[in-house]
Order: C-alpha cells, then sequence, then structure tokens
C-alpha cells in the first residue's frame, strides 16, 4: 500500500531502509525531527539524493564559502548570475553575456564508460540551457589510468567514445580540455565536461518558480528506470572491491532527444513563454520540485501520477530519485500555457503539466490522489546537513616535499638529452592527443576560431563586430598532490595564462574540484587547502569564480587520486580576427621567450617520465608576474605583434619548441647558451624546467623593434633565442642535437594510436 | 537575387551554417521545414549535416521519409540544383535519388579533419566554378562516411564520370575508389560527405599551407549553383 503522509505520521515504529539509500542515523534521525515524524518512502527518498554529498555539498560547503567572501564588489560587477545558479554568467560586452561551467561525471564514467561520459556531456549541456542561454561549445577534461594497464583502453573507448557520439550529435563544436594518464585515476578515472553558453543580457533566465497559480511543467524525455540513486549511492560513496554492481545507478543518455529539447527550450524562451526553468540532472524530479520552490515563492503542488513513463511499472519513490536524462521542468503562466504547448508539439517533444506553484510554503507531492509527500521544500533542497568534517595534513607529506628532483642524476650529454627530449615527447601525457579529438567535430556552428590543439578554444560571439570568448581548463594532479594550496593556483595560471596566449583578456573562472575520501581527514586537508588556494589566487587576479563543481569519494579502498582541482577561465576577446595560434608559421621569425627559468624540476614531466620521480615542492607561481604577462600578450595580440604565442607548461621549453614547430609543420633553431647565462641553470633545466609566467612568441622581423619595445615598457624579461626555419624542416638545438620535422611528428603522434588505434 | 532553401530536420546541426554560406556566396538563404509541403519556390536546396532522428534505423533514413522529401522528389526531377552533405548526401541515398550507401567508417570511429580532395566532374550544378582535376581542402566529419555500391553501379559512375569529388592523400572512412561525392545522372543531385560550408569564411575554415583556418574552397559550390542558374 501507498506509505501516505497520515500512514507515516501513524506509524513511527516502522523501519526504515536509509542506510540502503546512503543516509547515516544521525541524518535520519534529524529528517525525522524536520518532520515532526517519520518521513514517508517517498520522502525518504527524496531527502537521500537531496543530502548526498553530490547534489547538498555537505562535507565542502564550509569551505566553498571562500569563493564568496573573497570576491571583491569590482569582481563581482561583471557578474549576471554567480554561484549557486546552474552555471555562473558573465557580462562579455556589447549587450551579449556567456554562462560556462564545469562538471564531473567521474563515477558513472568507470562503470559504465560509454553511458557515463556521454550523459555527463548531456548534464552540462542542460544546465546552460536552464540558465536561457544557447549552449554553443563544449570541452572535457579526462583522466585516466596508466596508458599501458589492460584496463585503460576499456575506459579511454568508452570516454571517448560517449563524449563523441552525444557531443557531436547535439551540434555543438568540441573547442578544447585535456587527457591525462595516470596510474593515481587506474579505479577513478575523471570525466570533467565543460560547456558554455550565450545569450542577450535581457534573456537570462533563473531557476525558480514564483507566482502562486503558474504550472509546472515537466517536458523531454520519459521518466524511465535508469540513474536511480546515481547522486547519492554512486557518486557519493567510493568503490569498494567484490560489492554489487552499480551499473544500474548510471543513466543511458539519447542526443537526439536533447538536440531537439535544446532547440525546443530556445523556441520557448523566444516566445517569452517560461517564466523559471530548471534541468532535470542529479536527483531528478527531487531535486527539480524542491529547488524551484525553495528559490521561488516556496510552495508547489505536483500530481506525481501525471509524470509521463516509460516504464509503467514504476513506483513512487522511483519516479522521485529517477534520474533519467533529457528532461526540463519549466514554470508557466496558465495563460501562456497553451503557446507553451504549441511549441512542444512543434518538436515533437512530450510534456505534462504535474501540478502548481503554491504559497503555502509545502512542497506537496500526492500520488493517485493520496498525499505522500508534504515537506518544506528548504529543508529537502538548501538546509540540508553540514559537516565541518576532521582534517589532518597528511603525515607522509613532509618526507615527500623533502625528496626534491633536483637530486636526480643528469646528463650534460647531447645524445642522452636528445633521447629524454624525444621520450617526453612521446610519453602518454605530452604526446599528441589527436587521436582522441579527431572523434569530436570542431566546425559546427561556424564560429570556431581557434580549438586544439592550440592552447584555449576560441569562439566568435557577434558576426558583426567579431566579439569573442576564449577558454582553456588545466590542472596537474602531481603538483596538487606535492601542495594542493600550491597546485590549484598553478592550475588556475596555467588556464589564465593560456587563455592569454589566445590573445583575449581573463576575466572569470569555473572549478571542478575531484578529490578523494571527505572521511578521510588527510583528504579534506588536500581540499581545504585547494580550495584557499584558488580562491585566494582569484582574488589577486581580480576574476571572479562564477560556480563549479565537487567531486568526492574518488577513491578506491583506501587509495584516493591524486588532489586534481580542475580550473578553467574564460577571457574576452573584442575581435576573434586578431587571435594568435600556438606555433609559427613564417620563415625568418625571431622567437623570443618571455619570463625567467629557474630550477624547477620537482613534480615536472622530466622527474615522472625519465625517472619515475614525485617528489619535492612545485613550481613557484607569481600571480601578479602571470598578470603582467597577460596584460603584455593582449596589448601585443592587440597590436598585431605576435604572429604566434605558446605557454610553457608540462615538457618545460623543450615540449613547447616542439609543440610550435609541429603546429603547422615549420622548424626552428634555437639557442639555449643566454638563456643558460642569464638564469644561471644547466641544460636540463634550460629544456624541461616547469617555471610558471614563460611564454614563447614568434615576432615578424618588421614588428621586432616595437615588440622589444613593449617588453621593456612593461618589465617583462624577455630573451630571443632562436629564429623560425621553414627551410632546414627540423628543430635545432644548437650546441646539443636536431630532429626532423617528421620525426618530432611520428614521436608525438604515434603514442595514443600505439595503445588505442 | 538567387534564393537557396536549407531544409531543417529534427536533428539537423550544420543548417544554420549552410544559410550562413549561401548568404556569404551572394544569395539569400531561405529556412525550410521538414514538416511542410512547401519549397517556397527556391532556385536551389541544400539538405544540411547533422544527425536527423538522432541516426536511428540508419542514417538519413527516417528524414529520408519526411513529408518535405515529395516535393525534393519532384523538384530533382525537374533539375532543380540540390546539394546534400553529408547527413544530405545520407538522405538522398536513402531516396534513392543518388546510388549507392553509407556505411561505417572503416576506422571505427568519428573523425574529423581537413580533408583534401579532387575535384572529377565540373559540369555539375555545384561544381561548374571550379577547374577539373583542382584539389582542395574541405572539412570532412562524420561517423558512417564509407561510401559503398555494387560493381555494377561503380563502373557505371566512374564510366559516367558521375564521381565528383576523391579523397586525397588520406582516405578518412573506407569509401570505395576513394570517393567523396557523387552526382545524379542530370547532374543537378549532389552529394558528399564533407562539408563545403565550413570553408566558406577566412578565419573559420580549414588550415591551408598558406594560413591558419583560412580555407575558402566551399564558397565555390554555392557560386558554381548561382552561376549555373544565371545561366539557366
Amino acid at each position: 500500500m501507498t506509505d501516505t503522509v497520515a500512514h507515516a505520521a501513524a506509524t513511527p515504529e516502522v523501519e526504515q531502509p536509509f542506510e540502503a539509500l546512503g543516509l547515516k542515523p544521525d541524518e535520519y534521525q534529524r529528517i525525522r525531527e524536520i518532520l515532526g515524524r517519520r518521513p514517508t518512502s517517498g520522502e525518504l527518498a527524496m531527502y537521500s539524493v537531496m543530502w548526498s554529498e553530490h547534489c547538498s555539498y555537505k562535507s565542502s560547503k564550509v569551505h566553498l564559502r571562500q569563493f564568496g567572501q573573497k570576491t571583491t564588489e569590482a569582481m563581482r560587477s561583471k557578474l549576471l548570475a554567480g554561484m549557486g545558479e546552474n552555471a555562473g554568467v558573465v557580462d562579455v560586452g556589447e549587450g551579449w553575456a556567456v554562462t560556462f561551467k564545469v562538471e564531473s561525471h567521474n563515477h558513472p564514467s568507470f562503470i559504465e564508460p560509454y553511458q557515463g561520459a556521454a550523459t555527463g556531456v548531456g548534464g552540462i549541456v542542460r544546465d546552460i540551457i536552464s540558465m536561457g542561454a544557447r549552449p554553443v561549445a563544449v570541452m572535457d577534461q579526462l583522466r585516466f589510468g596508466a596508458i599501458d594497464h589492460p584496463d585503460t583502453a576499456r575506459v579511454v573507448h568508452g570516454v571517448v567514445g560517449g563524449i563523441s557520439f552525444y557531443g557531436n550529435c547535439l551540434g555543438l563544436p568540441n573547442i578544447g580540455g585535456e587527457t591525462w594518464f595516470d596510474s593515481c585515476y587506474q579505479d577513478n578515472p575523471l570525466v570533467n565536461a565543460l560547456a558554455v553558453g550565450v545569450l542577450r543580457h535581457e534573456d537570462l533566465h533563473l531557476a525558480n518558480a514564483r507566482g502562486a497559480g503558474n504550472k509546472v511543467v515537466l517536458f523531454g524525455a520519459r521518466t524511465g528506470g535508469d540513474g536511480i540513486g546515481g547522486a547519492s549511492i554512486l557518486a557519493s560513496d567510493t568503490f569498494s572491491e567484490g560489492g554489487p554492481t552499480k551499473r544500474p545507478a548510471v543513466q543511458v543518455g539519447d542526443p537526439f532527444a536533447e538536440k531537439v529539447l535544446i532547440e525546443c527550450c530556445l523556441e520557448l524562451f523566444r516566445g517569452d513563454l517560461v517564466e523559471g526553468i530548471q534541468d532535470l540532472g542529479a536527483a531528478g524530479i527531487s531535486c527539480a520540485t524542491s529547488e524551484l520552490a525553495a528559490a521561488g515563492d516556496g510552495g508547489m503542488q505536483v500530481e506525481l501520477d501525471r509524470v509521463l513513463l516509460r516504464d509503467p511499472t514504476l513506483t513512487a519513490e522511483e519516479i522521485l530519485m529517477s534520474e533519467s536524462q533529457e528532461r526540463m521542468m519549466a514554470i508557466v503562466r496558465p495563460e501562456k500555457l497553451e503557446d507553451f504547448l504549441k511549441v512542444t508539439a512543434k518538436w515533437e517533444v512530450e510534456s505534462s503539466v504535474l501540478g502548481e506553484v503554491t504559497d503555502t510554503g509545502r512542497l506537496v507531492i500526492n500520488w493517485h490522489g493520496e498525499e505522500i509527500v508534504n515537506v518544506d521544500p528548504s529543508t529537502v533542497a538548501i538546509d540540508g546537513p553540514v559537516y565541518e568534517r576532521p582534517m589532518r595534513r597528511p603525515d607522509w607529506l613532509d618526507a615527500l616535499q623533502a625528496d626534491s628532483a633536483s637530486a636526480l642524476p643528469r646528463s650534460a650529454d647531447p645524445t642522452e638529452l636528445r633521447t629524454q627530449f624525444l621520450k617526453l615527447l612521446g610519453s602518454a601525457n605530452l604526446a599528441s592527443k589527436s587521436w582522441i579529438t579527431d572523434q569530436y567535430d570542431r566546425y559546427v556552428g561556424g564560429d570556431t576560431a581557434l580549438a586544439f590543439p592550440d592552447d584555449a578554444g576560441m569562439l566568435r560571439i557577434d558576426e558583426q563586430s567579431g566579439l569573442g570568448v576564449a577558454l582553456a581548463s588545466d590542472a596537474n594532479g602531481r603538483y596538487a598532490q606535492l601542495d594542493p594550496y600550491a597546485g590549484a593556483q598553478l592550475a588556475l595560471a596555467e588556464a589564465y595564462r593560456n587563455v592569454a596566449v589566445s590573445g583575449a583578456s581573463p576575466a572569470a573562472v569555473s572549478d571542478c574540484l575531484n578529490f578523494g575520501s571527505p572521511e578521510d581527514p588527510e583528504v579534506m586537508w588536500q581540499f581545504a587547502q585547494a580550495v584557499t588556494g584558488l580562491a585566494d589566487g582569484c582574488l589577486q587576479l581580480g576574476i571572479p569564480v562564477t560556480g563549479g563543481n565537487v567531486s568526492l569519494y574518488n577513491q578506491t579502498g583506501g587509495k584516493a587520486i591524486h588532489p586534481t582541482p580542475v580550473v578553467a577561465v574564460l577571457g574576452i576577446i573584442d575581435d576573434v580576427g586578431r587571435r594568435v595560434p600556438s606555433g609559427w608559421q613564417d620563415e625568418g621569425e625571431n622567437i623570443y621567450l618571455l619570463g625567467t627559468t629557474s630550477e624547477e624540476l620537482d613534480g615536472s614531466a622530466w622527474a615522472g617520465t625519465i625517472h619515475n620521480h614525485l617528489g619535492g615542492r612545485p613550481p613557484a607561481v607569481d600571480l601578479d608576474a602571470e598578470a603582467r604577462l597577460a596584460g603584455l600578450l593582449s596589448a601585443a595580440a592587440h597590436e598585431s605583434l605576435v604572429s604566434s604565442a605558446h605557454d610553457l607548461s608540462d615538457g618545460g621549453l623543450a615540449q613547447s619548441l616542439a609543440e610550435a614547430v609541429l603546429r603547422f609543420g615549420v622548424g626552428a633553431r634555437v639557442w639555449l647558451g643566454e638563456l643558460m647565462e642569464r638564469d644561471g641553470i644547466d641544460q636540463t633545466a634550460a629544456l624541461f624546467s616547469e617555471s610558471t609566467g614563460r611564454v614563447i612568441v614568434s615576432v615578424p622581423r618588421e614588428d621586432d623593434v616595437k615588440f622589444r619595445g613593449l617588453c621593456e615598457a612593461r618589465g617583462y624579461p624577455v630573451l630571443r633565442i632562436g629564429v623560425t626555419d621553414a627551410e632546414s624542416d627540423s628543430l635545432e638545438i644548437q650546441d646539443l642535437f636536431s630532429c626532423r620535422v617528421s620525426e618530432l611528428r611520428e614521436t608525438h603522434a604515434g603514442t595514443l594510436p600505439n595503445y588505442f588505434g | 537575387m538567387t534564393r537557396i532553401g536549407v531544409i531543417t530536420f529534427p536533428g539537423s546541426l550544420d543548417d544554420r551554417d549552410a544559410l550562413r554560406a549561401v548568404r556569404r556566396a551572394g544569395a539569400e538563404p531561405v529556412s525550410l521545414w521538414h514538416g511542410d509541403h512547401d519549397l517556397q519556390g527556391v532556385d536551389a536546396l541544400i539538405l544540411p549535416g547533422g544527425f536527423s532522428y538522432g541516426d536511428y534505423l540508419r542514417c538519413g533514413a527516417i528524414a529520408g521519409l519526411s513529408p518535405i522529401m515529395a516535393e525534393v522528389r519532384e523538384a530533382a526531377g525537374r533539375g532543380l540544383p540540390i546539394l546534400g552533405i553529408c547527413n544530405g548526401f545520407q538522405m538522398l541515398v536513402e531516396a534513392h535519388l543518388l546510388p549507392g550507401g553509407l556505411v561505417r567508417n572503416d576506422r571505427g570511429t568519428f573523425i574529423c579533419r581537413d580533408q583534401k580532395l579532387r575535384v572529377e566532374n565540373t559540369s555539375t550544378a555545384w561544381t561548374n566554378k571550379f577547374s577539373q582535376g583542382q584539389e582542395i581542402i574541405i572539412p570532412l566529419k562524420n561517423g558512417e562516411g564509407g561510401y559503398i555500391a555494387d560493381q555494377e553501379t561503380l563502373d557505371r559512375l566512374e564510366g559516367e564520370g558521375r564521381v565528383v569529388f576523391r579523397y586525397l592523400e588520406v582516405n578518412p572512412n573506407g569509401s570505395m575508389n576513394d570517393i567523396a561525392g557523387i552526382t545524379n545522372e542530370a547532374g543537378n543531385v549532389v552529394g558528399l560527405m564533407p562539408h563545403p560550408e565550413h570553408a566558406t569564411e577566412e578565419g573559420f575554415g580549414p588550415d591551408t599551407p598558406a594560413a591558419m583556418r583560412n580555407g575558402t574552397d566551399g564558397l565555390t559550390f554555392f557560386a558554381s549553383a548561382i552561376a549555373a542558374l544565371a545561366l539557366a
């Protein structure tokens, strides 16, 4: 029989399966206190998913507050909507706004890589639509286990295939992202997806249910039995050996349904037919009803049996928890309902009016005429548990930080240095990712100004003016393992620099914080450090965090992943025609290195690949220098003084030179003598050190004087280290070694096909 | 002004890009809806790329049965220039306006690349402004672009010069005879897997040896149709 509110009040002694739903005993007690009775099975289902770590941020909330606290009024002034909304919205000028967000879909992607990754793309895209924006591009941040581990190919094929299948079918260009391989992700791969959308200022929609009597409409795909408990049981727990399969908790995606839903929503927006809108993602109807009501007038009445079902045998609890994809919930004025339904009919999108907004302050859900939920929606959606989890600096950290790469053997032998250079170039993390990115459509939409392998993806927003945005995302788990505070700032600095080299001005940040179990005090300490580092860094750079996502429990047994704070930076460029590519195209241009190089090999690709070593302290971050560098690059792009610019990061100068050669197949002659003398470093550091604040640029001869003048005026260190040389068809590092372009290409491009081709 | 229609099907993706390319080439773009029995009197038609109906059943199979396809068939019969791009090519094949079939890429995965092609036939409505044997670069992006046909059909296509484009350097999807695009007997209906609409604007097209993203070879497709219509 149905567990109604009245029945629950009359039967306090009934034992409820709260632990199987992921709730702790004290959390269950609190629900009983809030309600003044035991919850019905429907209410228990709602609370269990909404109070899960994934939905409630109960372990991370106390730390995430820093992002708000460390945002100044000046930083906030460019935000039309900030944290807490489905996605942050940034004013980019000319009446345009941009919304972007990164989100994780890690746990499902290990269980069922193809569907897990596909629905990760689908979910983040619906977040963007929920703001009233047209989605215009996606990027993804992927982390897999060791490239040669027998299980890695399964996950790689599934994840890349899923993103390709879903993203391509939506008609959204995939303009960038990153892929890492590291054994720390073997049983916990990370699949983060970023989407960006564009809207006019006046089209902003917020997710709330206001206006008593307004209709609550569920539309899109039918509700099925997939993804039940996805947020609570799957995404808010660690994996353990030998447990039951969690496959049924993974959602299944239908990109065609999503594509039609996108077009349908955009037509609804154009017709001004919705008052509020929210996508259905984690926690499905439980989340959408409680969040919309809590953010609006506070009340909602829903007839749950009006939900259109894919499987008629679903119970009320399953319907409340289902995470079936491609669904949206809209709040519609009664007088606009007919027009609303005309648009959904045109796109052959099914819809059902579930109920209406009320001013009772209660979310009431009925099932076949009986009341099964009667709660204050804010207790479900907002006032969930908040934990101040214990934190402890890891005991092993001192020993790890003391184990510097400076003690590793080095060679001055040119042949050995050449071997090391090529080994790095072909290593899993530095090798070309085109085997992956060639599976993504980067053209659709016709506005892609830059995409991989350039440092940032860039899109035109306004065809008349050329206004555009650039996006880059980065994270280095190795650095963050050595020092999570610095690691988060290094990710920020690199993404910021990657946007700057493209010619755009960095303007806003989104993040996806991937960590192990919050119940481990050492992980919690890493998390807090990373959040503090990122919040401090954004404050120093003066760019706000607009929103983000936290993924915890990326842990199998006692082994957590390296802390992996993925940071995405959005930049603005007033004319994408002035964008700067990452490689040189023309003969006889001067190659300059901006910034200085220190002895910084701890945590580097060189230490990892050549010596299988991770220890010491990551490179120093100087965010003031990064800001000055970005200003310099922006000015140089604006005056068209540089014909290419490429960031130095993993693998150091040697890797960046190789990539700049490979971008268009134009060779170069480079000398390191002056650099080594000026900065007091040896060949190994000159080639492979990962000091920050560095970029290589190529400058046409006729702009040489102006460019040097610009660097001097801005007081940024600059050194000419080479010239481009198309004739030679090779990269020559004078006095050390030379490599044919073809050899570089085979080394760089061969690795991924070798394992996955 | 020449009016060129672009039909949007549920799941079409490159329809807006095709409309924009038509405008850039100097014609008037006309947006058409698959559910209408109305071509709005356009002078030429484009079936755009995408995943119409999610490619369910077979690529282009369901769209091939859309209401507007009756008018498309009729228009093809009276010589209206029709271009099928990628999914549009698949629809033309499903609608039996072009012979053969398109199957999953031999590599098994989706492929996006700047593809070199050779123009083999310059007498069609969409290629008359190219020179015979001209080498062009056009973006290609598909999962099911492998062209197949029985030997008799292949022999006929080759014998009658109806192979319009051939892949050069790399055959990206295992197409028989490196076929990238074909035409009907009359030369007014052309289908190809690569996307000419994505090579129509400097800065947003394929990389060329001269510069990044500045390939505009696709413009010639639309200019050819405009020229063919001016002569008619």
